[in-house]
This record gives structure tokens, sequence and C-alpha cells, in this order.
């Protein structure tokens, strides 16, 4: 992997006029990804997270088949797509994250609130992140469709616009500083506007994603945060309310566009 | 009996969820979302959620934004006035530093994140939104294009014309506080919100004005 972004970077190097060079190592980055796609390293995540869903775990010593995702207990298939939405045994608009907790807390008698304040990568995120993948996987290919009926996903729509376009912190950037018109990159990163549907796999539908430049498998959770960080924003809470408004935000105008999550990106 | 307690509840509720409640008004969403963003975000490394109080010019750029409507333009030009009062010019008239200096401070997008230390220096993060020299291709786009700046300007051909001047001047300005000029750029308050330093913003604007500047080759 080390060898093939040694090259990618000789790549840039060498190539002479500024357009050839940009085509070049555009067609060398798909290339790579089309490369990693026989074999993503997110397929590892989905196993894992499909023995978590069915292995008998925490203090209730039970397994996650009786979690409701908002299709009924135990369905896994088609629930991705309709994420967040309401649920009403805990009232609330929740991700595929945050009622991941919820599920962990009641039916296997975790500590949501704990798991929550774990840092990515460590401990029970780690369990998260790889249940969160392979649900996320069971509606590959299917068409995102929020639902938009109950007062309150209609109110995290509300709210998720109002912080998508929250401008702050030292720079004063917002979401849509990046993300709020046609044709806009970083540097050379493109980046797709989020205000409106971006395409099947774009954005929304890309996560959550392996990172090739990393090495490690982000959820939506973890990718709003780094969104955040990159932005000079402070901390948002995981599973914060900020933050599934912002999904709702994002999800709904999704609507229509096909899920290729997990992902595989830069 | 428990149990019919409890049906009877979640029937309030879907009566609820189905017509009785509805979608707030906009003022009543707005402390809403300032509500939420109160307990969602805390303090982490160098960033404080403090930095989320922002001023008057970016309360009613955000506010602007989720209307989808540009600021009205009486009130565009009394913020930016505002703005323009914080730009401090340089005490002994020189608006050129290095411009060498300028396009590493450029390059680099460093600074106040929550990863970053207190001494991390800050970079200008011009590149992520803007071409400069050329011979750079990974640059942005969110900002226009400002190779040949002081070329095409007509700065380098004649630097102490008028013109020039004005342009000199605006372009300290635009680097110190671009809000000052459109009270909705998207582009940071560079030396206001204490991102770069005085000398720093004379750096990046040599390298912008400096005929040695490659992005005036």
């Amino acid at each position: 992997m080390k060898k093939m972004m040694c090259l990618l970077a000789l790549a840039g190097l060498t190539a002479s006029a500024a357009h050839a060079q940009k085509s070049a190592a555009v067609q060398a980055i798909e290339e790579y990804r089309a490369m990693l796609a026989d074999g993503n390293p997110a397929e590892l995540f989905e196993a894992k997270g499909e023995d978590l869903w069915k292995q008998k775990r925490g203090p209730k010593n039970a397994s996650l088949q009786q979690c409701d995702l908002g299709q009924g207990p135990g369905v896994t298939k088609g629930a991705f797509v309709t994420l967040p939405r309401y649920f009403a045994d805990t009232d609330k608009v929740q991700d595929l994250e945050s009622r991941l907790l919820s599920c962990m807390e009641n039916l296997q008698g975790f500590d949501a609130a704990e798991i929550a304040k774990t840092p990515f990568g460590k401990g029970e995120q780690n369990n998260v992140t790889a249940l969160a993948t392979w649900i996320a996987a069971e509606s590959r290919d299917m068409t995102f469709n929020l639902p938009q009926v109950h007062a309150k996903e209609q109110i995290a729509y509300e709210v998720g616009k109002r912080l998508f376009f929250q401008r702050g912190g030292a720079h004063d950037f917002s979401c849509a500083s990046c993300h709020g018109a046609e044709n806009l990159r970083i540097r050379m990163q493109d980046l797709p506007n989020l205000t409106k549907n971006p395409g099947d796999g774009i954005g929304f539908a890309a996560w959550p994603a392996y990172r090739v430049s990393n090495g490690q498998m982000w959820g939506m959770q973890l990718r709003l945060n780094d969104c955040y960080r990159q932005q000079r924003f402070p901390y948002p809470g995981f599973a914060s309310d900020a933050t599934v408004a912002l999904g709702v935000y994002l999800g709904v105008n999704s609507h229509g566009s096909k899920s290729i999550a997990p992902a595989l990106k830069r | 009996m428990k149990q019919q307690h409890k049906m009877a509840l979640s029937l309030v509720c879907f009566a609820l969820a189905a017509g009785c409640a509805s979608v707030p008004g906009s003022a009543e969403l707005d402390q809403l979302t300032a509500a939420i963003v109160k307990s969602s975000f805390s303090d982490k490394g160098i960033v404080k959620a403090s930095v989320l109080d922002t001023d008057e010019v970016i309360r009613a750029c955000s506010a602007a934004d989720v209307a989808g409507k540009p600021l009205d333009q009486e009130v565009a030009m009394k913020l930016q006035a505002a703005q323009f009062k914080t730009i401090k010019w340089p005490a002994d008239g020189n608006y050129l530093g290095d411009w060498k200096a300028g396009e590493k401070l450029a390059q680099s997008g460093r600074g106040m994140t929550w990863t970053d230390k207190a001494d991390t220096a800050n970079g200008g993060n011009c590149y992520n939104c803007h071409q400069l020299d050329p011979k750079e291709i990974s640059f942005g786009t969110i900002g226009p294009s400002l190779t040949g700046y002081g070329k095409t300007r007509g700065v380098i051909a004649d630097p102490t014309s008028a013109a020039s001047k004005a342009i000199i001047e605006y372009t300290w300005g635009k680097i110190w506080n671009a809000k000052a000029y459109n009270a909705c750029s998207m582009m940071p308050r560079a030396v206001h919100k204490g991102i770069i330093t005085e000398k720093q913003a004379k750096d990046l604007m040599a390298l912008l004005l400096d005929p040695n500047s490659p992005v005036n080759k």
C-alpha cells in the first residue's frame, strides 16, 4: 500500500504540464481505488460487525438480534437507508450509531454514555464502528429514503440545516463554506455540494468508509467529527443532537441516491 | 393496567405525531438550534466552545445562508463599515514583506484545530482555496485564482500610481479582515481573528504584489 502511495507521489512530481499532471494523478488514484475495490478492507469490519450483532455480550450477556433499527426487532436489511429517523421508545431522532448505543444499553446492559465518551478507535467504539459497517452493508445499493413524517424528524431537518450554515470558529467556516456550491475544491480534493442530492454514493451515501490514507474504518459520526475539526469548531459529542440533526439534513437531501457504504475513500 | 396506560400514552404520542404537533416557527427553531449547539459542543485541546459565540456579522450571514437570500444591501454596508474599522494600516507605510516567507505561509493549512498545539505555527490556508504560483498545481477553487495578481492589476508596471495605491490598500484590508469588503465573504478574517500576524500579512502582500514573486512571473 505504501509503495503505491510513493508511486502516486512520483507520478505527481514527474508529469510536466499542469493539466496533464492533474489528469494523470486523478487517473492513478482512480486505478488505485479500482484495485482496492476488489478487496475493500471494510469487508473485515463487516464480518466483525455481523459477529458482534449475533454474539451474546455485555453485563446482560445478550445479543443485539432484538435491536429495532426502525424496521422491527432484528431487521437489518434496508434499515440503514432510512436513518436517522424517530424512535418512539427513546422519543428521539437517532442515527445508526446513536441507535446502536441505545440497543447496546437496553439489550446488553452497556453504558451508552460511557461508550459515547470513549475516543474513536478505542474499546467499545471499535465495536460500534464494526456494527455500523455491517448494518450499512445490509443496505448496499439501496436508495436513501429517510422518513420526514414525525414532527421531530422535521424539526431535526430544520435544525440540521441551521447547523450546516452555522459559521463560527477562528476561521468563520461553516459546512457550507466547502459543501455549499458546485465544483468546489480544497487543493486537489473535490467537494460535493451537500445542500442537495450530490448523487449515488457521494457524500452521505458513502459512509461508513474505509480510509486508505490512514487505514481506518470511519462511521458517519467520525466523518462529521473530522469535518468539524478541520472547520476549527469545538468538539461535537458522539451521537450528540447536533451531529444527528446534521445527519438528518444530509440524509434527507440525499433522498433517492444509492448507498455504496461501506465505501473506500482516500 | 400498566400496559394499558402505556398504550394510551403511545396513542397520544401518535396523535401528536400525526397532526397536533407541528414544526415550530423560524425563531423557535433558531433558539432550539442554539440550545443544541450549547449541549453538543465542548472544549477540546486548544479549541474552546466559546469560539461559537460569534459576532454580529457572522450571525447575520449564517441567518442569510439558512434563508437562502443575500443580506439586505443596507445591512451589509453597515456591517462592512464596522469590520473596516478593525483594520490597522502599517505605521511605516510599508506594505510588502518577503514573498518567499509569504509562499511558505500560503502553503500551510495548519493551526487552530483541536489536534494542533498552542504553539503550532498557523498557516495562511491560501492554496486551500486560491491558485497563486502557477507552478503549484494543487490549489483549491473556493476563492478566485490570484495568479498574476499584481501584474494583471497594473501594480507591477506602476507601483506608485493612485490606482496601484488603491489596490495595495484594498489587498491589505482584505487580508486583514475580508468581511470589511464583503460582509458574507467565505474568506477568514486572517489578522483580525489572530490567525496570522501583521508581519505575516506583509509577506502575503509580497507574494501577491512583489515583481519577483512567482505569482507575477
